[in-house]
């Protein structure tokens, strides 16, 4: 730190960081980049281990021999379902107290804001229905859970079939040391919401719902299950749920040990795992296992009905049985077996699943990257903002003085009083403004639905999305408007001004999100930085324009739609794409006020406003 | 007359045993009970009692021998002149929706209550003694009991014996949730009966069935009782009390049936030769009622009918000591049978039959009937739930929902929270509602925690209106402990332990006056108080309460790592943010330099 109290050695230090500061950036760009791309091989990747003691050593042995009742339940389940078209609630009530839990009912609804166009509903209302195994001589105070949603597409029957197969096979076991909760949700994650709210008697998202009249203590964990097939090729894990948020990689571990235990073929993103890792294939696919994972990480969606358990503490997982044309498939036996041996070993437990990582990626199922591996891809993205933010805060202080001035006289007081006092004010009006666009664009879409309906041939739902591009591109008029309140006194200082609080806010914001959500904050970076590096009102500006239009946060999800289908070999077309597109607004909307998501109010009200400095600046009156 | 006395003496001496043994009546005596119940939900409970009764004042007397009475329990009593004491260790939990009112509940973990003479000056002293030598008798971690989790409810606990004095000032309660029961408590509690477990019911007690059950509980309860009507004396009363609840899942594969060889797995062979008193009693209340399919065999010889728990119920009463229940074969083998052989499994043939639906909706919210297990068992008066609401390491909420299904009657209940210092309760968010209004209690005592010394304490007397559910809930926020006050497993979470609920529950039939020696033992557990209602002590389950807990692996890297940043950037960032640099002008000089100049000057040389 003396290098920077010493006035002669802090003068080098800065001419440094002004002559190297474009090589620098792009270096330091270059390497975030590719060490993201490097973490999929070995050095960085590595072999998942069990942390966890209680987990580890004991083997269990799997009893469940159960198939032909789960094939029975499940075609009694469907049968009652075509017939009621709605959850068999009595039904399911009645198999479970015959097995022997103790049954009990929730009944939800919940008005969307608007309706969902996707999943055709508007009023919901369903039940759910849950039964709980009493662990003998355990007073109820910690409990797993086995959750099924049922929703209007998927109708998970053999799911329910083979969850009561096993509630019957728990059932006659004796060494439960936690309860059992078997829950079959109505409308997949609404029914998952309402029931996790009033399990914990909260309400979060305005759901009104009737409250639980049995519980079972602190929940340790849960695991959601979704097969549609009475045989499978394939299980299919999905860990990502609500914001991003991932289960404890033990819980992850646990499913491996009883793929790799039972012989059953596992993947990952509908990845499978590859094998070779000395060569470059296994890394290579890694490394679209790992961007399909950024990529549903960053969208911050429940990947299944386990991501809402994640905001309770609650380490969950969903599987999901795949049968796809493979030779080889296996029966609910199979699947039964390795759900039985996971909750045995979770009921080993004795702590809540702390020991091993809660923020991770996954190249392959049996290989990770730990936080402290991953983190510096995103550092040295943040590392170019801090650059130019230091750039332009030295040339701010020394724009009076001039380079041989400067070198030579190092006792003159550099910064300038007027300088200063023409920043500040003239910064207040595009701050205030852009943040207006945003408020706008989060408030406006679902508040002024019915007017924009009533005076336009638009349904509700198609009128919240226009009402959100609208509001969307109205925002990117903001230069022309904020020359009418700004003062022309320095433009050349002002714009400087802007530019640089809009670096400190953007590094600021995506350090805060990187911390969180990494995978959000990596690829907000990685499309960011560039335009926000490079953007001045000098210069080409219709390239810049370009530049910084394509790398905006509705052009960064436009284009992740793209690499996630082109990732899961299901290309898109540009149509198809912007149905996509328009569908995933709404969604994205929805999502927030259903279930809390946090990435619309985070781009609404943090990012585009953001990016709309840079706009502001780039426009800039000279 | 030396020679007359010489007589006298001899004579006195032949005679002495024997004049003892005329005129003394016996001076203690054991009764020994088994009560098997079937409960609502399909499930078998079984309930022993021992009670040996010593009419001795073992305070006021230098007693040295004991023959019934168990030597260790009795130096206790007169060591801290102890008044009750009331010792529970449980696994499970009593689930009283499903299983209707039990004769006697006790919180899962132990449970040790206890009122000293008001003799005692040091009772915190005498309580800390206490609790340590029980541990040691009882093989159980109370020795855990300090000032962190004893209490001194006001209400909740009353004397069960007889007391002419309540000052609450000596009792102490305490609770330890996270006690685990095992065989190591089982056995010192069998070593104090009498006959041990060689023989009477006691021979039931094998440790590998008991233990596979859904519940079990198990305690000692001392108290002074009357020595006779007139009750000028007093006698000493120790109850040992043994619950189990055998699933009828998993021990009787399905089925409504059950013999005590299945729950056992052994049968009674003979009573108990010091027992005056040694009986089974089998409610057959419904089995009797469905005549038609289910038995006990063998046939009771006599039964037993009475008002229990506010409901008239029929036992079939087996006494050991007649010796025509046990010479018939040589041991017996209680067991219900079904009369004809079920059709589809044993679940299904009760229920199918129109006869008995109707009848379980006729009923309706009561205690009485074992309903098919197809239904929702009915459910009994008053039960409670309890849970923490909220989610997050910062606040929290906790609930107790008190439930009072009586369609028409509202009744009082006592609620006893005992909340232990970490979790800080914020008092003015306490709320209590019924049916959606506010619900004032009545009694209110609360006694504010005090960190490391003391739990908090609530008590109240809420009135709950008929058929109706009441939510009474309080948050709190949870402290961060001091790093070695964390338990070995601190992510497990911290037990709280269980809202305690004392009621006087309206009766559906009035109870007649019985005679409390001759009435059976599960009957005369708690004073009899009026006829209109009986009382209830109820348990909710223990909460599991997360605290924010830190990352104890590498406790010495991350205070290396925080002291480096620490010392070494916030420091010089400091430095570095607070400090103004300024260009000082060389300056003039001192006196000698400006000496030195002049000099230089006068010599012609360039000044300094």
């Amino acid at each position: 730190m003396g290098l920077l109290s010493d006035p002669v050695r802090r003068r080098a230090l800065a001419r440094l960081v002004l002559r190297l500061n474009a090589p620098l950036c792009v270096l330091s760009y270059v390497a975030g980049i590719a060490w993201f791309l490097a973490l999929a091989f070995p050095p960085l990747t590595q072999r998942t281990y069990m942390s966890e003691n209680a987990m580890g050593s004991t083997m269990v042995e799997e009893q469940f021999a159960g198939g032909e009742r789960a094939r029975s339940f499940a075609r009694d389940f469907a049968a009652h379902r075509r017939k009621s078209g709605a959850l068999p609630v009595a039904w399911l009530e009645r198999t479970m107290r015959s097995v022997g839990l103790e049954v009990y009912t929730q009944s939800f609804s919940r008005k969307l804001p608007f309706p969902d166009e996707t999943h055709e509903r508007y009023m919901v209302s369903g039940t759910n229905v849950y039964g709980i195994l009493r662990a003998p001589r355990a007073a109820s105070t910690e409990s797993l859970v086995l959750t099924v949603p049922c929703g209007p597409e998927s109708t998970n029957s053999q799911a329910v079939g083979l969850a009561l197969a096993l509630a019957a096979h728990f059932r006659g076991q004796i060494y439960w040391a936690k309860d059992i909760i078997f829950l079959v949700t109505e409308h997949d994650l609404l029914g998952s919401e309402a029931w996790l709210e009033a399990y914990h008697d909260v309400n979060v998202t305005g759901m009104q719902s009737s409250p639980l009249q049995g519980r079972a203590g602190a929940i340790q964990a849960a695991v959601a299950l979704e097969l549609s097939s009475d045989v499978v090729t394939s299980l299919d894990v999905a860990v990502g749920g609500l914001n991003g948020q991932l289960p404890n990689l033990d819980l992850l571990n646990l499913f491996q040990t009883f793929c790799q235990k039972g012989g059953l073929l596992c993947t990952l993103q509908g990845k499978l795992q590859p094998q070779d890792w000395t060569s470059a294939d296994g890394p290579l696919q890694g490394v679209q296992t790992l961007l399909l994972m950024a990529l549903q990480q960053a969208s911050g969606h429940p990947h299944g009905a386990h991501g809402l358990f994640l905001r309770y503490r609650v380490e969950a997982l969903t599987l999901r049985g795949v049968n796809s044309f493979r030779q080889y498939k296996y029966d609910l036996v199979a699947v039964g077996k390795a759900l039985e041996g996971m909750f045995r070993k979770l009921n080993h437990l004795l702590e809540r699943l702390h020991q091993s990582f809660f923020f991770y990626l996954l190249p392959a199922l049996s290989r990770f990257v730990s936080i402290g591996l991953y983190m510096p891809a995103a550092g040295f993205l943040l590392l170019v903002l801090g650059l130019k933010a230091l750039e332009l805060w030295m040339q701010l202080h020394e724009a009076g003085v001039g380079p041989e001035e400067a070198g030579g006289t190092p006792g003159s007081s550099p910064p300038l009083p007027a300088a200063q006092r023409v920043g500040l004010a003239s910064l207040v009006a595009p701050l205030l403004i852009s943040q207006a666009v945003g408020l706008a664009l989060y408030v406006l879409p679902v508040l002024g639905q019915h007017v924009a309906a009533q005076h336009f041939p638009v349904a509700e739902a198609e009128a919240v999305v226009l009402t959100l591009l609208a509001v969307y591109a109205a925002g990117l008029a903001l230069p022309h408007s904020t020359h009418w309140v700004l003062s022309t006194q320095a433009p050349d200082r002002s714009w400087m001004a802007l530019k640089l609080v809009a670096l400190i806010y953007l590094a600021l914001q995506l350090a805060c999100i990187t911390l969180t959500n990494f995978s959000l904050g990596f690829l907000l970076a990685a499309t960011m930085v560039p335009g926000a590096a490079l953007t001045k009102p000098s210069g080409p500006r219709p390239l810049c324009a370009a530049l910084l239009v394509l790398t905006s946060p509705a052009a960064t999800l436009l284009g992740g739609l793209f690499l996630w289908r082109q990732l899961q070999e299901a290309p898109l077309s540009l149509a198809e794409g912007w149905r996509l597109f328009l569908a995933v607004l709404a969604q994205g909307v929805l999502a927030h006020h259903t279930y809390g998501a946090l990435l619309f109010p985070l781009l609404a009200l943090g990012l585009f406003p953001c990016w709309l400095l840079f706009w502001n600046v780039l426009f800039w009156k000279r | 007359m030396a020679a007359a006395a010489l007589l006298s003496l001899l004579v006195l001496l032949l005679l002495g045993p024997g004049v003892w043994g005329q005129t003394e009546p016996p001076r203690d005596s054991l009764r020994e009970e088994l009560v098997i119940t079937p409960l609502p939900s399909g499930d078998v409970a079984a309930t022993f009692q021992f009670r040996t009764r010593w009419d001795s004042e073992l305070q006021r007397e230098e007693v040295s021998h004991y023959r019934l009475f168990p030597k260790a329990l009795g130096q206790l009593i007169s060591k801290y002149s102890l008044r009750e004491l009331h010792l529970s260790l449980t696994q499970g939990f009593w689930r009283t929706r499903y299983w209707g009112t039990p004769f006697l509940q006790a919180p899962s973990g132990a449970e040790l209550w206890a009122w000293f003479q008001d003799t005692v000056t040091d009772v915190d002293k005498s309580w800390k003694e206490l609790s340590n030598v029980l541990s040691g008798i009882f093989c159980a971690s109370l020795n855990f009991i300090d000032s962190t989790n004893t209490v001194t409810p006001s209400a909740s606990f009353k004397p069960l014996g007889l007391a002419n004095g309540t000052d609450h000032s000596f009792l102490r309660y305490a609770v330890l949730p996270r006690e685990v029961v095992c065989t190591e408590n089982l056995t010192p509690w069998k070593k104090l009966l009498p006959c041990s477990s060689k023989a009477g019911l006691s021979v039931l007690l094998k440790a590998d069935r008991l233990f596979h059950t859904s519940y079990h509980s198990q305690a000692v309860h001392i108290r002074p009782v009357c020595r006779d009507a007139r009750c000028a004396s007093i006698s000493w009363e120790l109850r040992q009390t043994l619950s189990v609840v055998f699933d009828a899942f998993v021990t009787g594969q399905g089925k409504q049936d059950w013999s005590l060889f299945r729950m056992f797995s052994r049968t009674l062979t003979e009573p108990c030769p010091l027992a005056s008193e040694s009986r089974v009693y089998v409610d057959v209340t419904n089995y009797s009622q469905d005549n038609e399919t289910l038995e006990v065999y063998p046939a009771p010889l006599t039964t037993y009918q009475d008002v229990v728990l506010g409901t008239r119920k029929t036992y079939a009463v087996y006494d050991l000591l007649d010796t025509a229940v046990i010479n018939s074969s040589r041991s017996l083998n209680l067991q219900l049978k079904w009369k004809r052989p079920p059709g589809n499994g044993g679940w299904e043939v009760g229920s199918r039959s129109p006869h008995r639906l109707q009848r379980v909706q006729l009923v309706g919210k009561t205690h009485s009937p074992a309903s098919s297990p197809r239904e929702a068992p009915p459910t009994p008066f008053l039960y409670a739930q309890r849970y923490v609401s909220g989610y997050g390491l910062h606040n929290g909420e906790l609930s107790t929902l008190l439930y009072n299904t009586h369609p028409y009657r509202a009744f009082p209940v006592l609620l006893l929270d005992t909340v232990p210092w970490y979790l800080r309760l914020y008092v003015h968010t306490l709320t209590i509602t019924s049916k959606g209004k506010e619900n004032k209690p009545s009694y209110i005592h609360y006694q504010p925690a005090q960190d490391r010394m003391q739990p908090h304490l609530l008590e109240m007397l809420i009135q709950l209106p008929a058929s109706s559910v009441t939510k009474v809930s309080i948050q709190f926020e949870r402290a961060l402990l001091k790093w070695t006050e964390y338990t070995p497993d601190p992510n497990h979470g911290f037990y709280v332990s269980p809202s305690v609920l004392s009621a006087l529950v309206p009766s559906e039939v009035a109870a007649q006056p019985v005679d409390w020696e001759e009435s059976p033992l599960f009957n005369t557990l708690f004073p009899a108080s009026d006829s209109s209602s009986y009382f209830v002590r109820l348990y909710t389950e223990p909460l599991l309460v997360s605290l924010p807990t830190p990352d104890f692996s590498m406790p010495y890297n991350v205070i290396c790592l925080t002291c480096t940043v620490v010392a070494v950037c916030y420091g010089s960032f400091y430095n570095l943010l607070t400090r103004t640099f300024q260009i000082e002008e060389p300056s003039k000089g001192g006196l000698a330099r400006r000496l030195a100049n002049l000099i230089r000057r006068a010599r012609g040389v360039p000044p300094l």
